[in-house]
């Protein structure tokens, strides 16, 4: 079997995922965010060893993508329109936890226009609309892992939580990875804002380094001179076990 | 000193916002024009091998209100219980199946209604039989890493009764939080956040 994500040469893999560290991804029950406080469960998750229903996932081919498609610059602008606001690359590679390029991934990224508005029937901040900017864009990984779209920075926005919390820029990315265990949505931040370490959001992850590997980096060397500056945003999945000497048996 | 492993830390979940339907359904968020049609609305078409069945799911919060912003993706095998993926090594998926349907839960009533086929048995990792059931993935506001969980058919008790991740749930009144009971083609799966009804959620 050829596709996109497993060329003839390479079989698919198909040991379990490595456990994932919940001390490290935000716990459920955050108060300071104060609408997790409803929606945490708070009965212990059942641990399981993964099973096919968690092993597979499902595929996506580039005949889903559209010419626009990661460039929300322009898929939603006017002809010879663009989106306005300071224009950026984002680009990155898609790694499992064993450093690995994860291939053939579908990225889907949404955000805020450059005032901070979501173009969105539910949102009421008083920033205005950008007629050419929808926010919603979608790429799939390469053989090594990479992807790259292109954007406008997003801008900072308030959000009802404490009195005057604010939102740092963001862009929120939803990663498929090779199985439904690997199903992973997070936010991307921007180096050096200052609104980062004030969110309630952020602080919902308690380690620093967690934080810091959200934190897209100022890359002036990938930058397109004269048009856009550009972000290195890499994206580690749950890595996966060797079945080289798996023993699957019940009880082992 | 010892040799480094090397190994790289998975990207920390955040919440999905409120916002999640630009990103992941900007149809139904009334971003036309940008993605021909929203992504795993359609799981079936006429030639798809199996049993025709709805699903219709809710999330509830601790107040007893279902959730008007969430987001819900179901993964699951066809009816002869193979999954759509080459990771699954067993044979050809029918290819008129996805296997996989996300959609958001709807504004005004934080219900959602998925149209697939009911799903075939899929071995455990010994190779027992599973009974059939759909894989779920829920992401919403308030949520800070998407909770996992499954859903299970009432009118498959005896696969039910020798099921071997239902058989793990020591507290065996929590077993039915994870079984939609049937009326009609519908199957109404309520998942519960939290409360005496609260679902069973898996690390897995």
């Amino acid at each position: 079997m050829t596709n996109s994500r497993f060329p003839a040469n390479r079989t698919p893999e198909i040991g379990a995922f490595f456990r994932r560290d919940r001390n490290w991804h935000p716990p459920a029950f955050t108060p300071a965010y104060k609408t997790s406080v409803l929606r945490s469960p708070q009965r212990p998750l059942l641990s399981l060893d993964n099973t096919l229903s968690e092993l597979t996932g499902p595929v996506f081919g580039h005949n889903i993508l559209g010419e626009l498609d990661n460039d929300l610059i322009h898929n939603l602008a006017g002809p010879g329109e663009s989106a306005i606001g300071p224009r950026i690359l984002v680009y990155g590679r898609l790694f499992d936890e064993r450093g690995i390029g994860v291939a053939g991934a579908l990225l889907e990224v949404w955000q805020a226009n450059a005032g901070g508005r979501y173009r969105h029937k539910k949102e009421t901040y008083l920033a205005p609309l950008d007629p050419n900017f929808g926010g919603c864009g979608r790429t799939i990984t390469g053989e090594d892992g990479s992807y790259c779209f292109r954007t406008i920075q997003p801008g900072p926005y308030p959000w009802p939580n404490g009195p005057n919390d604010w939102r740092p820029a963001h862009i929120h990315f939803s990663i498929f990875g090779h199985g439904f265990a690997q199903r992973l949505i997070t936010q991307m931040y921007f180096e050096g804002d200052p609104m980062i370490w004030r969110c309630p959001i952020v602080r919902t992850i308690n380690d620093r380094r967690a934080i810091e590997g959200l934190t897209a980096t100022l890359d002036m060397e990938a930058t397109i001179p004269m048009d856009a500056r550009a972000y290195k945003f890499d994206i580690v999945l749950r890595g996966r076990r060797s079945t080289l000497f798996e023993n699957r048996m019940e009880g082992n | 000193m010892v040799q480094a492993l090397r190994r790289l830390k998975e990207s920390a979940s955040q919440t999905a916002g409120p916002y999640v339907h630009i990103g992941l359904t900007p149809n139904f968020a009334g971003i036309s024009g940008v993605y021909e049609r929203d992504l795993g609305t359609a799981m079936v078409n006429d030639k798809t091998r199996g049993e025709r069945i709805r699903v219709n799911i809710r999330v509830i919060d601790g107040a007893g209100s279902p959730l008007k912003d969430a987001l819900v993706e179901i993964w699951q095998a066809d009816a002869a219980g193979i999954y759509n993926s080459p990771s699954d090594l067993r044979g050809s998926a029918d290819p008129n199946f996805t296997g996989w349907g996300r959609l958001p839960t709807d504004m005004t009533t934080g219900e959602c209604m998925f149209e697939t086929i009911k799903p075939g048995r899929v071995p455990f990792f010994d190779g027992r039989k599973m009974a059939p059931h759909l894989t779920v993935w829920i992401v919403a506001r308030g949520i800070n890493i998407g909770l996992h969980t499954r859903m299970y058919f009432s009118d498959e008790e005896t696969a039910n009764a020798e099921d071997p991740v239902l058989m793990r749930i020591e507290q065996r009144e929590r077993v039915s939080t994870l079984v939609a009971p049937r009326d009609g083609d519908i199957y109404k799966f309520d998942i519960h956040l939290q409360g005496i009804n609260e679902t069973v959620f898996f690390d897995i």
